[in-house]
């Protein structure tokens, strides 16, 4: 049982990776003329489609209300995430390396934190996209904003909005849940 | 006149006649259908559901393809190919302009007969379709990945291209000859010295295997007949190819009568194998003759025009063991060879019966040099040595025969307006159904290829009469659906079709609709106009010509306001369209356009030559119904009397 928490964390280490290869967040748009929708997918360091065109498809449908350009070269999350990921599978390492439940613990917060902070960021960002309208947009429906939502599903005007984790999103869940059980695993042996 | 003709021409006419004497009686309550509700349950496709078949039908005196799905007969597409079609700006681009060069120059329209799948050891394979033109002798590549003209290669040494453009089973080749012999080389000659002066031309046009370039690998020069129908051999007779000749009487004036006289006209057998040994033994002559080849870049967007000026003509008397005849009754107009490769069916077309040869035996009758003649220094083989049956079909004017691959064929009779339903080897006729009316070919999917899909014939009929709501003098041909999965045919649907369709091709849609491009890669555009972005967006002024490099997105141009443009300059319009999107095309109109309108597909560039005769405000817009904006894409151009011009000046958005 002493290497357990060691193995644990350096699974869950491997699990953050996968951020690496696989996208955080996937959101998929359907309306009658997109019957098989337009899905973005949302990486640490990138935004792409379905297809090379789909980002700038997405834009030419936002336009219309008004909504800014995506452009993945003005968003610097894209530029400083993976190295927040990369120092965070770092300090992952070197908990499973030390393998004490104190820095564990500390491993599994500041992970918690920064996932907490990212999901506030990626929040503010939709809320952005979807309230701040150019005044000259050529449809203005008073009241509306686009804001699709973190987790599920949501109508604009004659989209459906669905927005979920995408696969190296689930992963990263998983590691952090991982880093949890690895600290509880250490802190049960070390009081038995 | 012997006897018997005139009796079989007078019951051509009293058949011909008699629909149109009937008509007050029965007329359209024929609906030839066994079971309405079931035959309409047979092709009923539901709304957003797929047909089972792509079909693709000659446009004839239309030039074009049309497309469409079976069993619902829905119109998909009409491929322009021979003939300009302001609809889609072909041919009046300057992209699709060099598609219709041939050494006669501009040729705007074509008379397209039958179009021919690429097949891929002898089945079709959904790469290519293939189409004469018989007025201007040309053939055509349709890219089906694209359904757009890819390419069209011009014939020397013809005239008329009709038996054409049939493939081998690899599509090594597909072929041409000439339906009206002329002098090889042209010649200014009096026509009353046409018997033994002109020429028919056969040839072999090899097509590359990566990119279905075609280019003339040789031809064969022939006796001065009519050359009407072809078909290649498949299985052990692969390695043939089988065309069916007229006139062999040489006549050069009335032939409706001069060219019906001979009993038996000939099936001409070429051996391509032996004739490819032949080229790589040089035994061939290079003949001066011009001809172009039009192929039309997809990374570029436009066709390129080459230059040919020599091909090489074999001499079948130089060259033994290359071409057979086979007697064959009277005028034969189809050949078609049977899914094995053992039958090869002439479709004597003043004749009732049905000739079938067998290849077997014709092999056997050549290896023992069995020979009843010659003509032209081509060995004639004796009828009985290579005839393997008759069918008494009861009919009159069989015209073309398609397989089910059951071993049943199907021959349609044009005099007594019917498709006969009869069993290969024993040659006995298993079922008969009316056409309405005056049925050409025929088409079962995939059914000149070694595995048709036996479920459905397509009859081609040339004349409607009372068949459709009247539409004044010009009526449609039609095309008559019927399912032949049970042992009787069943009519199960009747639609109009556009043009003439003399022959159709028919595919699984699984085979094409998985190889189907949705749009052209913006990142792969090699235009050398081509405006990658906005900010490319500009115009040009050098003298009087003006290159406008204009860009399209929902919903606007870039430029949309121009000026410094002068009355009689010549302005080039390349306008790209930026989408990355299926189904979003722009349209581009200007004001006095000589030619028409552009029609860009996402991801691609096309070209409009404008020359404005007076100074003025001139609108130009979207034609395609892009987007909710669609109606605000529009822009203005200003052109200013000669030397009154100010700065060129091209914005968008201010
Ligand atoms: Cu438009």
């Amino acid at each position: 049982m002493k290497t357990a928490p060691r193995i644990i964390t350096i699974l869950a280490v491997a699990c953050l990776m996968m951020l690496f290869f696989y996208p955080l967040w996937r959101i998929t748009l359907i309306a009658p003329q997109y019957p098989d929708g337009v899905t973005m997918y949302i990486w640490i360091n990138k935004i792409t489609g379905d297809s090379p065109g789909t980002l700038q498809n997405i834009n030419i449908l936002n336009h219309y209300v008004g909504m800014k350009h995506i452009e993945p070269d003005s968003i610097p999350e894209l530029t400083y995430f993976p190295w927040v990921v990369g120092a965070l599978g770092l300090l992952g390492l070197i908990a499973a390396f030390v393998n004490k439940s104190g820095l564990h613990l500390a491993w599994a917060v500041v992970f918690l934190v920064l996932a907490a902070l990212g999901i506030y960021d990626f929040y503010l960002w939709e809320y952005d996209y979807g309230h701040n309208l150019s005044p000259t947009a050529p449809i203005k429906v008073p009241g509306m904003s686009y804001q699709p939502p973190l987790f599920g599903s949501k109508m604009l005007l004659n989209f459906n909005a669905i927005s979920y984790p995408g696969t190296g999103g689930i992963f990263m869940g998983i590691s952090m849940f991982l880093a949890f059980v690895a600290w509880w695993i250490k802190r049960k042996t070390a009081r038995s | 006149m012997n006897p018997l003709k005139q009796l079989s021409v007078l019951a051509a006419a009293a058949i011909l006649v008699l629909p149109a004497c009937t008509n007050n009686n029965e007329g359209a309550q024929n609906t030839g259908a066994i079971n309405k509700s079931s035959a309409a349950e047979k092709v009923y496709v539901a709304p957003g559901e797929y047909d089972e078949f792509y079909s693709f039908m000659s446009g004839g005196f239309s030039g074009q393809v049309s497309v469409y799905g079976l069993p619902s007969g829905r119109l998909l597409k009409v491929i322009p190919v021979f003939s300009v079609d302001g609809e889609k700006g072909y041919g009046f681009n300057e992209e699709t302009k060099p598609l219709l060069e041939t050494s006669h120059g501009f040729i705007p329209w074509d008379d397209a007969h039958h179009p021919e799948l690429s097949q891929t050891k002898g089945k079709p394979d959904g790469k290519y379709l293939f189409i004469n033109g018989n007025n201007t002798p040309r053939v055509a590549r349709i890219d089906l990945s694209t359904f757009e003209t890819a390419e069209i290669i011009e014939l020397p040494n013809a005239g008329g291209n009709h038996s054409s453009p049939f493939t081998t089973e690899n599509s090594e080749y597909v072929v041409a000859g000439t339906r009206f012999s002329v002098p090889i080389p042209q010649s200014d000659m009096s026509i009353a010295d046409y018997k033994g002066k002109f020429k028919g031309s056969l040839s072999f046009i090899s097509v590359d295997p990566e990119h279905g370039h075609m280019d003339i690998d040789f031809q064969v020069l022939m006796p001065g007949f009519d050359y009407d129908l072809a078909h290649g051999g498949k299985g052990k007779s692969h390695g043939w190819m089988f065309f069916t000749t007229y006139n062999t009487e040489e006549s050069h004036t009335l032939k409706e009568v001069n060219a019906s006289q001979n009993d038996k006209d000939y099936i001409a057998a070429i051996n391509w194998k032996k004739a490819q040994e032949y080229i790589e033994q040089g035994k061939f002559k290079e003949m001066d003759s011009e001809y172009l080849i039009n192929r039309y870049d997809e990374k570029k967007h436009l066709a390129e025009t080459i230059k040919k000026n020599k091909v090489r003509v074999l001499d079948p008397t130089e060259c033994p063991g290359v071409v057979y005849f086979l007697p064959t009754p009277k005028s034969p107009h189809g050949v078609d060879v049977d899914p094995t490769g053992s039958y090869i069916i002439g479709n004597g077309k003043l004749n009732a019966n049905l000739t079938v040869h067998s290849f077997d035996k014709m092999i056997q009758a050549i290896e023992n040099k069995s020979f009843a003649d010659e003509a032209y220094g081509i060995p004639v083989l004796n009828f009985e040595d290579v005839a393997a049956g008759t069918v008494e079909s009861g009919g009159l004017g069989p015209l073309h025969t398609e397989f089910d691959g059951q071993g049943n064929a199907y021959t349609t009779f044009f005099i007594s307006s019917e498709v006969v339903k009869w069993k290969l080897g024993t040659w006995e006729v298993l079922d008969r159904v009316p056409t309405y009316y005056s049925v050409g070919h025929l088409m079962i999917p995939g059914g000149d290829s070694k595995e048709p899909w036996g479920k459905y014939m397509v009859a081609l009929n040339k004349i409607t009469k009372d068949r459709y709501l009247p539409t004044g003098p010009e009526l449609a041909h039609s095309a008559q659906l019927y399912d032949i999965s049970g042992d009787k045919m069943e009519l199960i649907l009747d639609f109009p079709t556009i043009g003439e369709p003399h022959y159709a091709q028919a595919i699984a849609a699984d085979i094409v609709m998985n190889r189907s491009k949705k749009i052209y890669s913006l990142e792969e555009n090699e235009h050398p106009h081509a405006a990658k972005s906005e900010s490319e967006a500009r115009v040009e002024k050098n003298g009087n010509e003006v290159h406008v490099y204009m860009t399209t997105i929902r919903s606007h141009f870039a430029p949309d306001n121009i000026e410094g443009i002068e009355a009689g300059d010549k302005v080039y319009f390349h306008v790209t369209n930026l989408e990355q999107d299926w189904d979003v095309p722009h349209g581009f109109s200007v004001l006095g356009a000589q030619n028409a309108e552009l029609l860009i597909m996402p991801g691609q560039t096309e070209t409009l030559l404008w020359e404005p005769l007076k100074p003025g405000i001139y609108p130009f817009y979207c034609t395609d119904f892009c987007s909710a904006l669609h109606q605000e894409m529009q822009g203005y151009l200003r052109v200013s009397a000669k030397g009154q011009a100010p700065e060129v000046l091209a914005t968008t958005g201010d």
